[in-house]
């Protein structure tokens, strides 16, 4: 039972860390742009969850109503004024930037917010769970996993069913061409980061509310994104999410084997996974 | 009449044999530090030494090998913790340890490359990350060697370099200033060689390159297990002179990767001389900015970032494109002969 409970606990972790791989995986997607600083935007977010908290005394899941749009005006601006400048044939000046990016929000937000953990209380429903004879599903963990599925599902039809979309998909496939049919790519791009940063708000209040964090947190949040969205195969919105439930899964089952061996089982799993299908378990076909 | 009677092919210019001899009188200089240095300055020379050493290598790697790895702290760390484990366990000597540890670097960088090679571009980078975060983890489950919290060099192993305190400190200097030495010495002749030649031609259009006939794997492969070997031997030296490890100090991916790609994108990446402008930069701002705190490392990321907007090839880059000054002599350069009795 105790297995069984690990597998189920780790899926629904995965659910959070599919939240975690789908902006990452989104801008990936429509501009080959890897944001080295998203696991420092994710604890970014949390940290302004924290402060509209604080001054307005509301629960945590309301203040996703302040900092979703905050974040994606954050992500429209950022793109616009410095990210957009760095795309070209060459992967390395959007590499190093958004790396001097992570840098800088890492230590503005030491600066700000000290180097003590924080939390977001989000009072009893952090510990009420159902029982399913025997099973614990904790109400916070299903709704996490519920809303990454909300969430992947939305972008899915973003992605193939409004006009937002084709002209994602367009710049994605050729952004000459693309330009040339009249779509402002720079703007595109923008609304792309914004979306993603939408997304990474709720990544953040979710992972706020579910474990402590603090300012140096960042980059392991996007270390688990990334291998989601490797594991899951790059391109592929439901392959991410299947990606954030086997990393998930993986963690939960070293975990119970050596409470030491969590992350290093999850890592583990990647690299198994990269060794035997370096394309992900669902690539997408045309790659 | 062929082309070859008419120019003269050459690769040394008077710049590089100006620069070639200002570096062996500066080498002279320093190697005599531990006559004319006080202990701080000694210290922060062994240290500018160390980063110079690691960023040349980051700078073959991601400048020329085109491989923007963010996880060469493994490397760092590995050789760290390679240098503690051969001292306390089979009791070798710290210089042997540290040869012993470059060699180990390199055997560990084949089937590392194996693995991360599936990854491409920006996916390859942080892949190295995860390489790297493996090894950190794994190490902190190492009890015999201080676990999660880490271990000391035993006290007979640093007393085994010299005889008191100030021999050691300047042995210590000397491993530092010759590691910098041979590590910018490789990396020139290997640019120079053959290899050198393929990688170069890699960097500028891999396509061109792989159509003329150039092996690209072994080529990216061979380099990325030099740059392993000699990063797991800085490694070790970075830490005989710390005399202390932990998994956190080990695979810092702020010490031993961020400071090290803002050298590099600071003075210049792709070039040799690059790494050289962008120490200097870096530890002139490191000593002016010291009482920011983490405000300093703001200062450096956006510093680093306008460069990579404004001039992406560096400080380096502005200075070689206004004046064509080239210090290292590494490409082929050619100029018409003078004609007999003109």
């Amino acid at each position: 039972m105790d297995w069984v409970n690990a597998i189920l606990q780790g899926t629904l972790l995965g659910g959070l860390y599919a939240l975690f791989a789908a902006g990452l995986s989104l801008i990936f997607g429509v501009m080959r742009l890897v944001n080295i600083a998203h696991g420092d935007l994710i604890v970014l977010a949390a940290y302004l969850a924290l402060t509209v908290i604080m001054a307005l005394g509301i629960h945590p899941l309301m203040s996703l109503l302040a900092v979703v749009p905050v974040m994606a005006v954050v992500g429209y601006v950022l793109q616009r004024s410095i990210l957009n400048r760095t795309l070209g044939d060459d992967i390395l000046p959007p590499l190093l930037v958004s790396f001097g990016l992570s840098v800088i929000i890492q230590n503005a937000l030491l600066e700000t917010y000290t180097a003590d953990p924080q939390r977001l209380s989000a009072g009893p429903i952090e510990v009420a769970s159902l029982n399913l004879g025997g099973l614990a599903v904790g109400y916070l963990p299903f709704l996490m996993f519920v809303t990454a599925v909300a969430i992947i599902g939305g972008l899915q039809i973003v992605f193939y069913r409004t006009g937002l979309g084709r002209a994602f998909r367009a710049v994605s496939d050729n952004q000459d061409i693309a330009q040339l049919m009249g779509i402002n790519r720079r703007h595109v791009f923008a609304l792309a980061m914004a979306l993603s940063l939408a997304v990474t708000a709720v990544a953040g209040i979710f992972l706020g509310i579910r474990t402590s964090f603090d300012p140096a947190t960042g980059p392991a949040r996007l270390i688990f994104g990334f291998e989601a969205v490797i594991i899951g195969g790059m391109g592929s919105l439901w392959g991410t999410l299947a990606g954030g439930v086997i990393l998930g899964v993986s963690q939960a089952i070293g975990a119970q084997v050596n409470p030491g061996w969590q992350i290093l089982a999850g890592h583990v799993a990647f690299l198994v996974i990269l060794a035997v299908r370096p394309r992900g378990l669902f690539p997408r076909m045309d790659g | 009449m062929s082309a070859r009677d008419n120019y003269r092919v050459f690769r040394a210019t008077r710049a590089s044999r100006v620069a070639a001899v200002l570096g062996l009188a500066v080498l002279v200089l320093l190697f005599a530090a531990p006559w004319w240095a006080g202990r701080a300055e000694l210290r922060l020379l062994g240290e500018i030494f160390l980063y110079l050493s690691l960023a040349m290598l980051w700078n073959l790697l991601a400048g020329y090998a085109g491989f923007v790895s963010v996880g060469q702290q493994a490397y760092v760390g590995l050789g760290g913790y390679l240098l503690f484990a051969l001292t306390i366990f089979l009791g070798l000597h710290p210089v042997a340890a540290i040869a012993a540890a470059g060699l180990a670097g390199a055997l560990v960088a084949m089937p590392v490359a194996l693995l991360i090679f599936r990854l491409r571009g920006a996916y390859f980078a942080i892949g190295t990350w995860v390489i790297a975060e493996v090894f950190r983890l794994g190490f902190a489950q190492l009890g015999a060697l201080g676990g999660g919290s880490g271990i000391s060099l035993p006290v007979d192993a640093a007393r085994s370099l010299a005889e008191g305190r100030d021999a050691r400190e300047a042995v210590s200097y000397w491993l530092t200033l010759g590691v910098a030495t041979a590590v910018i010495t490789i990396a020139c002749l290997f640019l120079r060689s053959r290899r050198g030649l393929a990688l170069t031609a890699i960097r500028d259009n891999e396509l061109a390159a792989g159509s003329l006939g150039i092996d690209i794997w072994r080529t990216k492969f061979l380099v990325y297990v030099i740059v392993g070997g000699l990063t797991t031997l800085v490694g070790a030296l970075i830490f005989l002179q710390k005399l202390r490890i932990s998994p956190e100090a080990a695979f810092s991916v702020n010490d031993w990767t961020a400071f090290v790609i803002f050298i590099v994108v600071i003075g210049g990446i792709g070039s040799l001389e690059g790494p050289f402008v962008g120490t200097i930069v870096y530890f002139l701002l490191r000593e002016m900015l010291a009482d920011l705190g983490a405000a300093y490392l703001i200062v450096l990321g956006a510093v680093a970032i306008a460069v990579m907007l404004v001039a992406p090839k560096g400080l380096w880059g502005l200075v070689r494109d206004s004046t064509g000054l080239r210090l290292f002599p590494l490409g082929y350069r050619t100029e018409p002969k003078e004609k007999k009795g003109a």
